[in-house]
């Protein structure tokens, strides 16, 4: 293990490296593309064996990547905002063939109007297409979660492809001491991909096929089972990654400071440090304050947020996305977990950080205070404007 | 009379059992390129006629490893397989892509150019049918001039489709491809051969394949490959090959057969007026006029 400082993208590259992906098929867009810089000049360097494909664009991409992983092999790309809207058809099609390949997004506003910073609308938009979506908060869970996630799209159980969401310029091309695991250890957490959901010369295969009405609904089914398997899935490969590399991840969310928490501030990413931050500083101030920071937007923790509000007074949910005409998709579905759940509980959304807006401490503390005062509904932060119906 | 390729082609079969409707020129091409190609062809198919007719669970007739790859995602995801197979260290391949003529010149022509672009180890076989069929008949950049399709309608103001096909032969060339061909299922022999000559090329290959489609064409099904070689013998197509940066004739009809009694045996060409049929020939004319000067023969 060595230490090194790193942006976040520089340090995510670093974990790909270790993941030995055999193909990677990339096209450029701001800010992911320090990541794919890194990696070329790994494969320059000798110190990554992997295919490079420069292709001419993000549908481009994935389609070669499913190829791949058709093949047999690992498979890696990397897109934001735009990209990911261009190849969305194959995100359908990567999770609906079941190929388990891992895609970094640095999470980015989507035109119009244009925007090159953080905010979560793009990979928020695609939470149906079936691919597990997680959300790191630093450069290390970054890293950490590039071999993770290797090892929970390809268990045979899941079989899923994997989103890992970095927030754009916010994590991207943000530096921190990071650790750099050693090769042996990657190794030893990650065994080589195997599978028999590929081209096979002895027992020839017809694969990504078509299925009529009787059972297309078959293998949606399959699909969204092999979804919820990954909760256990995640679990393990948690178990397993600390064992080896020493550092704890808390599944598929972390609750912070909620067992005894009057208000809750829900989030997922890069903002949830200063929310936690935040929370301590109101505890010392005599409000019971609490955060959850989702990591996994799909498979969604249902259970494990409607047990971590339970004994809450009131919840906000803080994103950096909105459904137009609705309310922030990550309100709408924490609300449907409380409600599965049996959980009457009041709850407000707060919409920020659009286009990279910056969210501040005073706004999340303006949260907390908003909650205590009694609020729902749907609030802008910093615009005051009134975002309901 | 002994036919040479037909004795020498491969008595087995890699696409059957398939329902594409009688007389399909399409299916013929894939029969035809797989029997050359083999067991360790590994087939990409888009969104598209052969992709509609042979993928249907649990209906799978392909016998090699074939995979539908996306509508504009043929060429990239027969790099991905190469790429991952040669990854996996297999050498004994070989990642051939079939696709239709929208398939290729309209939405899949960006993911072809850059496969040729980086040079990839693939074949890519355009097998041209001039419409969208699979959805009905819809023009495709590959529909030659005054063809009457679903969304280019002969009537009183507007003699069906007003452009002429795309030239995607010579635009495959214009990247410096190792090998480009064209090809009709009209002339079997011939589109085996160039096959069979891509099977051994390094780096990208582009055949063009014209395979009528009687329901598209309104001609019986037992026409199929008798239209096909018409289509070359009066001129509208032509045989050649780009290599080596020279573009080389492979036929040359000593005279050309009528581009009317072509046109007129054709659903899709009936309503078609003199003065259509003269700017057909003008261009035909125009067409030859440049591959005199431009192709080598021999």
């Amino acid at each position: 293990m060595s230490k090194r400082f790193l942006s976040g993208n520089e340090t995510f590259a670093e974990g790909i490296r270790l993941a030995k992906p055999d193909v990677i098929s990339a096209y450029p867009i701001t800010p992911q593309t320090i990541v794919v810089e890194r990696l070329s000049e790994m494969v320059e360097d000798g110190s990554l064996h992997s295919e490079f494909i420069h292709v001419e664009s993000e549908h481009s991409a994935l389609s070669c990547a499913i190829g791949a992983s058709a093949a047999g092999a690992r498979a890696f790309t990397a897109t934001s905002s735009q990209g990911l809207l261009y190849m969305a058809e194959c995100l359908y099609y990567a999770s609906g063939g079941r190929f388990p390949i891992v895609m970094m997004n640095a999470d980015r506003s989507t035109a119009l109007p244009w925007n090159i910073y953080g905010d979560q609308r793009d990979s928020l938009s695609q939470l149906d297409s079936g691919w597990i979506q997680v959300y790191a908060e630093n450069a290390q869970e970054a890293l950490d979660l590039a071999l993770m996630s290797w090892r929970i799209a390809e268990d045979s159980r899941v079989s899923t492809p994997v989103m890992v969401n970095l927030d754009g310029f916010v994590l991207t091309h943000t530096y921190e001491t990071v650790d750099i695991p050693e090769q042996a250890q990657a190794d030893a957490f990650l065994p080589p991909y195997e599978t028999e959901n590929r081209v096979d010369f002895d027992d020839p295969k017809n694969l990504a096929f078509s299925a009529g009405p009787d059972t297309n609904y078959i293998f949606k089914y399959n699909a969204h089972r092999a979804m919820l398997a990954a909760v256990p899935v995640i679990a393990e490969t948690e178990q397993a990654f600390a064992a080896i590399f020493g550092r704890r991840y808390p599944g598929v969310l972390e609750a912070y400071r909620t067992d005894d928490a009057d208000y809750v501030l829900v989030t997922l990413g890069s903002i949830a440090g200063l929310c936690r931050e935040t929370a301590d500083r109101l505890r010392e101030q005599g409000i019971r304050a609490g955060v959850i920071r989702i990591r996994y937007m799909r498979p969604f923790p249902h259970t494990e947020i409607a047990a971590a509000l339970k004994g809450a007074k009131a919840f906000a949910v803080l994103e950096k996305d909105i459904s137009f005409g609705s309310e922030g998709t990550v309100y709408t579905n924490v609300n449907s977990a409380l409600q599965k759940a049996g959980v009457q509980l009041r709850g407000a959304n707060y919409i920020g950080g659009l286009g990279g807006r910056n969210i501040s401490a005073g706004d999340i503390e303006q949260i907390f205070a908003d909650l205590e005062a009694g609020a729902d509904g749907v609030h802008f932060i910093g615009i005051g404007g009134d975002g309901n119906g | 009379m002994g036919n040479p390729t037909a004795e020498r082609i491969s008595r087995d079969e890699y696409f059957y059992g398939h329902k594409a409707c009688a007389g399909c020129g399409g299916s013929l091409a894939v029969r035809a390129a797989l029997k050359v190609l083999g067991q360790n062809a590994v087939s990409v198919l888009p969104a598209g006629c052969m992709s509609a007719v042979g993928f249907n669970f649990p209906q799978l007739c392909f016998s090699n490893n074939s995979i539908i790859s996306t509508f504009a995602g043929t060429a990239s995801m027969l790099t991905g397989i190469e790429a991952g197979l040669r990854a996996k260290g297999h050498t004994d391949f070989t990642a051939v892509g079939f696709a239709g003529d929208g398939g290729t010149a309209d939405i899949g022509i960006q993911a072809l150019s850059g496969a040729i672009d980086r040079n990839d180890n693939i074949i890519y076989i355009c097998y041209d049918n001039e419409a969208y069929m699979n959805t009905g008949i819809q023009k495709s950049g590959l529909t030659p001039f005054g063809a009457r399709t679903t969304t280019t309608p002969a009537g009183e103001h507007i003699h069906g489709n007003l452009r002429p096909k795309k030239n995607m032969f010579e635009i495959a060339a214009a990247h410096g491809i190792p090998y480009a061909a064209t090809a009709s299922i009209g002339y079997l022999p011939d589109f085996i051969k160039k096959v069979e000559k891509a099977a051994k090329i390094r780096g990208t290959k582009y055949i063009h394949v014209i395979a009528p489609c009687p329901t598209g064409w309104g001609i019986a099904p037992d026409q199929t490959v008798e239209i096909a070689k018409e289509v070359v013998d009066c001129g509208l197509w032509y045989l050649a090959e780009y290599e080596n940066d020279s573009f080389t004739l492979n036929h040359k009809p000593k005279t050309f057969s009528s581009v009317e009694d072509y046109l007129k045996k054709q659903g899709r060409f009936r309503h078609l007026d003199a003065a259509d049929l003269e700017t057909i020939i003008q261009s035909r004319d125009k067409k030859w006029a440049f591959i005199e000067k431009n192709f080598s023969y021999r």
